[in-house]
């Protein structure tokens, strides 16, 4: 673990791993002034409002912590019914070495973890995802993806709050009745948050 | 009857902001809000309000209000000709508007943000906490456009004003602190090669980041071609991507980003970076 500077009243924590991340995060959270705490693959952003005692913890609070367990996961589950009709999901069955059934299967019956947010508001970068589906990003990215799409790139899956462009491997997109996974007129405005345990479930 | 301002007017553009949405970057939320903080409370306690009122965020004047009800605004920033109903007026100051009146903007004489406030303030829906309007993600009201009717709340307090208020007088050569880190040991020397670069605003500047031109920073050898995974980034951050022309993160900031950041500018400072024009030349003091 190291902490880096990051202007006047914030610390970058930089950690070895995902699970690293989760327990560095749920070891941050609560401490007095926060304003902002950003999980992201390796690091964990906090920062604080001027001059509170909140950023002279930060080493000590994680140097209580055991950052080699992570939280156990929150016992909020979502469930999100899709349709495995993604664009690239034969691609991504034949990478993998199955038939498409057998990649769906894969990857409806996983469970995830919410491990961090970015790119838009309410995408989630979701870990969890079964090896043979780790798979690298399409050569050349989409100009425009479809709102409410599921792909995979890396160790992850997300899906696509609204449209914009993006070069994940599309497998699956939200079904219709699906709730939106970010709603700013909603409260809480977004559906996934860091912790959250997701599923996907095939809609019928 | 609502007390309402009609947009007669926009000029370049004009948006509703308040101080924004803070705490939500775990949600990919950025904090969005006024640029120029210091102006818009100012302008809101010129007229009464408190400070977190949402006013209208105006870029390179133009803007035209006409009040339905006699109210009290204020507009605040750069230096900036005002009318009421025709009527040469003072900004950073209040000003008492009568029912139907348009009050006016010209051009500032420099900077770029003006900020006006009206008793009551704007009410509009606030979407997680605030009225701001974020052009990356699209959260909040829609810029401003000629017709609009913006109902305005019920005064709450008294103007403060003040014998005089100088507005702030952007200059066309900033130097801005910057503390280093979280990535300076990306860059060869970082501390020498940002005080001896001089860049430029780029006309590319908006609420997302102050784009600079000029010399590339240089990647230490150990770093050049190398990636950096996604990580959470601060207003003010200073972001360089693979070109070496670094990035100002402002307040519509993505909360993650890909790449080095070498250091921050400290809060105090980013309303002067707010007001840069185009052109602007800008020093980064390590």
């Amino acid at each position: 673990m190291r902490l880096r500077r990051c202007g006047v009243d914030a610390v970058l924590v930089e950690v070895e791993s995902l699970g690293e991340v989760a327990a560095a995060r749920a070891a941050l959270a609560g401490l007095p002034g926060l304003i902002e705490l950003v999980p992201a693959a390796r690091t964990v952003l906090a920062s604080f409002e001027p001059g509170s005692a909140g950023l002279r913890q930060v080493q000590e609070v994680l140097d209580r912590a055991d950052l080699s367990s992570p939280p156990a996961a929150g016992s909020a589950e979502v469930v999100l019914p899709v349709v495995y009709e993604g664009l690239d999901i034969e691609l991504v069955a034949e990478t993998a070495g199955l038939s498409v059934e057998e990649a769906v299967a894969l990857h409806s019956g996983a469970v995830y973890t919410v491990a961090f947010c970015g790119f838009a508001p309410g995408f989630a970068y979701l870990t969890g995802l079964p090896e043979p589906l780790c798979q690298p990003r399409l050569e050349t990215p989409r100009t425009r993806v479809p709102a409410g799409s599921v792909g995979v790139a890396g160790e992850f899956t997300g899906i696509y709050p609204r449209a914009s462009p993006g070069g994940w491997r599309l497998v699956a997109r939200l079904a219709d009745d699906a709730a939106a996974l970010f709603d700013a007129t909603r409260e809480p405005a977004a559906l996934l948050s860091p912790g959250d345990r997701v599923r996907f479930e095939v809609a019928s | 009857m609502t007390r309402t301002l009609t947009v007669v007017a926009t000029g370049p553009l004009a948006l509703i902001e308040d101080l924004g949405r803070p705490g939500n970057a775990h949600l990919g939320v950025p904090p969005s809000g006024a640029l120029d903080r210091p102006s818009l409370r100012l302008a809101n306690r010129l007229v009464g309000n408190p400070e977190d009122a949402a006013g209208i965020e105006c870029v390179l004047g133009g803007l035209a209000v006409r009040a339905s009800a006699s109210c009290t605004i204020a507009v605040t920033g750069p230096s900036v000709p005002v009318e009421v109903a025709d009527r040469v007026v003072d900004s950073h100051a209040p000003i008492h508007v009568r029912a139907d009146e348009v009050v006016r903007l010209g051009s500032p004489h420099a900077g770029v943000r003006n900020y006006l406030a009206v008793s009551g303030g704007i009410v509009a829906a606030p979407q997680l906490g605030s009225r701001s309007t974020d052009v990356l993600s699209g959260i909040g009201p829609a810029p401003l456009a000629v017709g609009n009717v913006l109902p305005i709340g019920d005064p709450v307090g008294l103007p403060t004003g003040e014998d005089a208020v100088p507005p702030p007088s952007p200059r066309d050569y900033l130097t801005i602190p910057v503390i280093l880190g979280p990535r300076d040991e990306w860059f060869a020397n970082a501390g020498s090669q940002l005080a001896a670069a001089v860049w430029s605003v780029s006309p590319e500047s908006n609420r997302v980041g102050l784009r600079l031109l000029g010399d590339p920073l240089r990647r230490a050898p150990e770093f050049e071609g190398q990636e950096l995974t996604s990580e959470g980034v601060l207003t003010g951050a200073v972001q360089v991507p693979a070109n070496g022309r670094p990035v100002i993160f402002l307040a519509d900031h993505p909360t993650t980003g890909g790449y080095p950041v070498i250091g921050v500018v400290p809060a105090a400072h980013l309303a002067e970076l707010a007001q840069a024009r185009p052109g602007t030349r800008v020093r980064l003091r390590g």
